[in-house]
């Protein structure tokens, strides 16, 4: 009985199919790059995770092995997973909302081409490819350096500060060059979104009794554009996780005694400088499960604004 | 919903109070002066001599601009064992070839996904917005095996194929299709046209600001690609790496790594202010529903 339902399900299944070939024709280009290099991957890297490999030998299962090293046993990955949420908890809220405040306020701006303009100035940082470098000039360790220039010129301080081999400076000066370049694609989101909101809406809320501006943006704005809200909420925290590049070009990789190394790194390391490749795939299996946690929990809380 | 242009809607003004007005403006110029400031040194640093770059206190603007720097660059790229054009061809083709491989590939999938109703899409899309939550360094290391195992290592495919594949570009394609209207396909389909064409004649020339902001995001991933890990030749090493050597050697390279700067960031920006309307409108419809 239950079996002939099933055929019955499954001719329908297949004939609904067949009706609709022109549309897997379509998708199917994509579905197949797709599949080859995020879907398979991610299932291999999973699968990798419980073995020992190191590309010459073939993969031997281990089990739970590299994940217990990993907290037991590897103390530059527990450091390493502290500076990660140290960049993530600073960086991610801040660099959302200072987004969204910048935004906001970009769109009060009433000259077309003074909003342009200031949009170019928040996101021309994101888009600028290397130059992030700069900072090291500012914050170089000799007398040359911005930073210690006009530091010694003032009298603060009499000898040049080792901004990058200082663990002390270390961090808050990288969260400053984050936060410098973390206007991403999120931030255009915003900025479309604010644009689009209904303006009966606003008129609609003077009548019921909104007295300033931020009333207005918490119960008219962002409301109207939680769409968008979620969009840079995904965007923001997969690249707050995945910090690296800036690090390692500025703090140098690996940095001085680990003090800005993050998971990303420490992936780095072993997946392309020792080639332990299980351990390696244990830590982006990790890294990959803790994104997508973040950004379901996340999501969660978005669905409140407003309420 | 429809689309409005990047044009300013007026709106009702009585919610805002002067003082509110005057301090978000002082908070968006000090902002924006942070912001703008390091690119700002970096053009000024690599305009300046050798001589102003070493000098205490630093300066900020240069005194005496001069092109020595960006010279520099060349005379060191044309020493190289490669030249210095075929790092440039490199990346201006696997640029090239890499965006409008992921346009043409993610339209037509997006176009799908937005405008047919067939078994497992939803599922699909889901699958893909969910990979939109993950970083590539996730999948890094599987993504080389596989590499290695196909025989594309050490080639331009390491590079181009998987920027094809980002779900990102896929995903606001596929959010800006859906404002298509259906009787616009349907009204194509009476008069006989053939899927393919519905979708390349009526469809596509309906989301251009879709496609400009493809362009951008894929080529901004593309034209920064060091791909080192994927690319042992040095003939077949693209740009940036070859710029990264040049910065690798520190301080008495401070004019050059400078000048690279300038010039790796130029293109992008460029390409930035010329479709930046065009982008904001396809971003508009970015958002992920519930």
């Amino acid at each position: 009985m239950i079996i002939k339902y099933l055929c019955i399900q499954l001719k329908f299944l297949l004939k609904n199919m067949k009706r609709c070939r022109i549309a897997y024709l379509f998708i199917a280009p994509y579905c197949l790059l797709f599949l080859m290099f995020y879907l398979i991957p991610v299932i291999a890297s999973i699968c990798l995770s419980f073995t020992y490999f190191n590309v010459l030998e073939p993969a031997r299962f281990i089990g739970w092995k590299n994940y217990i090293d990993l907290f037991f046993a590897d103390e530059v990955f527990l450091k390493a997973v502290k500076n990660t949420f140290l960049f993530a908890i600073i960086t991610g809220p801040v660099g959302y909302f200072m987004a969204l405040f910048i935004a906001w306020m970009i769109n009060d701006i009433k000259k077309p081409v003074i909003r342009a303009f200031m949009t170019l100035v928040f996101y021309a940082p994101t888009i600028s490819g290397q130059a992030y470098i700069v900072w090291k000039y500012i914050f170089s360790s000799d007398t040359y350096g911005m930073a210690n220039g006009w530091l010694m010129k003032l009298g603060i301080v009499y000898e040049p500060i080792l901004w990058f081999e200082d663990e002390k400076y270390i961090m808050p000066i990288l969260i400053i060059v984050v936060l410098w370049m973390s206007m991403g694609t999120g931030f255009l989101s915003f900025i479309a979104g604010l644009q689009n909101v209904d303006r009966t809406l606003y008129e609609a809320g003077y009548m019921d009794g909104i007295q300033n501006r931020f009333q207005e943006l918490w119960y008219i704005t962002l409301p109207a554009m939680k769409e968008q809200l979620m969009f840079g909420a995904v965007m923001t925290i997969t690249s707050s996780f995945a910090i690296h590049d800036q690090l390692a070009a500025l703090a140098g990789f690996p940095s001085v005694n680990y003090a800005a190394h993050t998971v990303v790194s420490h992936l780095i390391d072993y997946g392309t400088i020792r080639f332990e490749m299980g351990y390696a795939s244990a830590i982006a299996t990790l890294l990959f499960m803790v994104m997508i946690i973040c950004n379901k929990f996340v999501q969660m809380l978005l669905r409140k604004v407003g309420r | 919903m429809r689309i409005l242009p990047f044009k300013h809607k007026k709106r009702a003004k009585q919610s805002h109070s002067l003082v509110g007005d005057v301090f978000s403006v002082a908070i968006l110029v000090i902002l924006g002066v942070f912001m703008a400031l390091p690119l700002v040194l970096a053009v000024s640093n690599s305009l300046k001599p050798l001589e102003e770059l070493f000098i205490f206190p630093p300066r900020f603007f240069v005194r005496n601009p001069t092109l020595d720097n960006f010279h520099d660059v060349f005379v060191l790229m044309s020493q190289s064992w490669i030249p210095f054009t075929r790092y440039t061809f490199n990346t201006v083709f696997i640029t090239i070839v890499g965006t409008l491989g992921h346009l043409a590939v993610a339209s037509l999938c997006a176009y799908a996904l937005a405008k047919y109703k067939f078994p497992g899409q939803k599922i699909i899309f889901w699958i893909i917005v969910t990979a939109l939550m993950f970083s590539t360094q996730v999948t890094a290391i599987p993504n080389y095996l596989i590499m290695s195992k196909i025989g594309w290592l050490d080639s331009y495919a390491a590079l181009v194929v998987p920027a094809i594949a980002k779900p990102l570009g896929l995903f606001l394609m596929k959010q800006f299709m859906e404002q298509i209207p259906d009787s616009l396909l349907e009204a194509a389909r009476i008069d006989g046209a053939s899927e393919f064409t519905i979708f390349w004649k009526i469809a596509m020339p309906q989301v251009k600001p879709a496609w400009l902001t493809l362009i951008i995001f894929c080529f901004q991933d593309l034209w920064n690609l060091q791909g080192s890990n994927y690319i042992f030749s040095e003939n077949l090493k693209t740009l940036p790496y070859a710029l990264s050597q040049i910065s690798a050697a520190g301080i008495s390279r401070a004019g050059a790594t400078a000048a690279v700067a300038v010039i790796m960031m130029i293109v992008p920006i460029a390409i930035f202010i010329a479709s930046q309307s065009n982008i904001i409108e396809t971003m508009a419809s970015s958002g992920i529903k519930e």
